[in-house]
């Protein structure tokens, strides 16, 4: 255990030096907020789908988490490209306990990240319908941060090449974001969309928020955490996978 | 007969089509300094890798005070500590911070963590930097906080790849003052590779030269200076070794030819 805390730790004291990172962190789902909040807010509302920030906040709070969570295994490559890698993988330690130390590290910032999102929309005006739902959100955010850097921590792991991890990255990050209802309803949406949306996992994760936060869902709560839970651990366990094989 | 703390026997490393250990065996003693010379490209870092647990042998085996390092990684790792060619702390910790994430990768009893810290940094004179980010360190500083850090778990076998690459003249004699008193007091096992043949005839007891994957000679320096009747270890080396240059990265077919040659002119 003092070892996973240890790695944890250094992911957060990596994170929290880096200053540039929160700004970015801040800046991007801030435009999100202002520019499609604001921006699409009366379409939506005469479509008579409501508020259409209250609609987007929990999708742009799970589109934070999936961007800095998959990029999570940047840090990897960064590793190995700068020896860190291989004094870690020198030691006693189990890869288990090393790749699960720095993912959790990793998902903590990203959950942290993901929260901040939920601050900045209370200052535009966002009200959860229920306060204390606000501990089924941090639950619904770790599970997947916890998921995608883990996934991410596999890719990093047998791709050494950053434009390599960045393609891969962008090849999987926008159809996750863009087909998972973050930022349309799904009830509406022509079936073709649906059927994507209902296979992809991201969904879920958006949906369980929605419900969480604005009390909306589509595919109710059992589903949702059911999706989430066996997504979680079919990653973990790749990334695991990955992370056992790596020769440095 | 003293005990033997590193034995590789018919080691063998195959990349592809590329053989780069071709069935080297040696042994080192407990207590022994054991120098790996050769040039660029002859297999030092992949057999490096391998005594170190990074590599997997394609055949033959290795053990490490009593450890085959293979089936038992866990206990093999513990007993060595090693400072690598290229740096290996996390530039973005400070020096203690480092110290203490090794220290407890190694599972160092925390009563005794703050206190070795301590003696360490004092040791290589980063004491008064501990709360500096490894960023901000010369290359000289990074190196001896990589000493320092290999020494923390107490190894038995001290490996050093290249250890005074682009230090200045003072680094180089502390760092090998330092080695030398390790090895005279606590008995530590000491392995390493370097260019600076010098450094080699200073201090190590036997000495082993690798050319394209086999190990061509092996002895201490006054062996290898009668069999090749020469009066410098540098001498001797070049002899057995050649004058030509090496490329670091041969690919695949360069690497066959020089393998090719290397068989050929029956260097063995």
């Amino acid at each position: 255990m003092r070892v996973i805390y240890a790695l944890w730790l250094r992911q957060i004291k990596r994170y929290s030096r880096a200053r540039s990172r929160l700004v970015g962190a801040v800046g991007q789902p801030l435009l999100f907020l202002l520019a499609l909040g604001y921006g699409l807010g009366s379409v939506f509302k005469r479509a008579g789908g409501g508020n259409y920030l209250h609609f987007l906040v929990p999708g742009i709070m799970a589109q934070t988490v999936l961007f800095s969570s998959m990029f999570f295994g940047i840090n990897i490559i960064f590793d190995r490209q700068f020896g860190f890698l291989k004094e870690t993988m020198v030691t006693p330690v189990s890869r288990l306990k090393i790749m699960l130390g720095s993912a959790l590290g990793g998902a903590t910032t990203s959950l942290a990240q993901g929260l901040l999102v939920f601050i900045i929309s209370l200052f535009l005006g966002f009200r959860p319908y229920n306060w204390v739902m606000l501990l089924v959100v941090i639950l619904i955010l770790a599970m997947l941060a916890t998921a995608l850097t883990s996934f991410s921590s596999g890719v990093g792991a047998f791709v050494n090449d950053f434009q390599g991890f960045q393609a891969i990255n962008q090849f999987l990050i926008f159809p996750l974001y863009f087909l998972s209802g973050a930022l349309y309803p799904l009830t509406n949406a022509p079936t073709a969309l649906r059927i994507i949306a209902d296979v992809n996992p991201i969904s879920y994760a958006v949906d369980a928020l929605r419900a969480a936060l604005i009390n909306q869902s589509h595919y109710g709560y059992t589903k949702d955490f059911l999706v989430l839970g066996i997504t979680m651990t079919i990653l973990v366990l790749f990334g695991v996978y990955r992370f056992r094989r790596i020769e440095a | 007969m003293a005990e033997t703390m590193i034995t590789a026997a018919n080691l063998v490393k195959r990349f592809g089509d590329v053989t780069a250990v071709n069935n080297i065996s040696f042994s080192v003693k407990k207590g022994e300094v054991f120098a790996f010379l050769g040039p660029n490209g002859a297999g030092k870092s992949t057999t490096i890798k391998m005594l170190t647990t990074l590599l997997q042998p394609t055949s033959g085996e290795i053990t490490l005070s009593g450890f085959d390092v293979v089936t038992q990684q866990e206990e093999a790792r513990k007993s060595f500590g090693i400072v690598f060619q290229d740096p290996s702390v996390d530039d973005e910790l400070t020096a203690k911070e480092n110290m203490w994430l090794h220290a407890v990768l190694y599972n160092v009893p925390k009563a005794e963590i703050d206190t070795r810290i301590k003696e360490l940094l004092t040791l290589v004179e980063l004491w008064d930097r501990r709360d500096s980010r490894v960023k901000t360190f010369s290359g000289g500083m990074k190196r001896r906080l990589e000493i320092a850090r290999g020494l923390l778990h107490h190894p038995a076998v001290l490996f050093l790849d290249e250890p005074t690459i682009g230090l200045d003249t003072q680094t180089r004699n502390l760092l090998w003052d330092y080695v030398k008193s390790l090895n005279k007091t606590k008995h530590m096992t000491i392995f390493f590779t370097t260019h600076y043949l010098e450094e080699a005839e200073n201090i190590a007891e036997n000495i082993a030269i690798i050319d394209h994957g086999i190990i061509i000679a092996k002895g201490t320096t006054e062996t290898l200076k009668k069999i090749t009747k020469t009066k410098t270890l540098e001498a001797a080396y070049l002899k057995l070794t050649g004058k030509e240059l090496r490329d670091e990265a041969a690919n695949g077919t360069e690497r066959l030819k020089l393998r090719y040659r290397a068989r050929g002119g029956g260097i063995r």
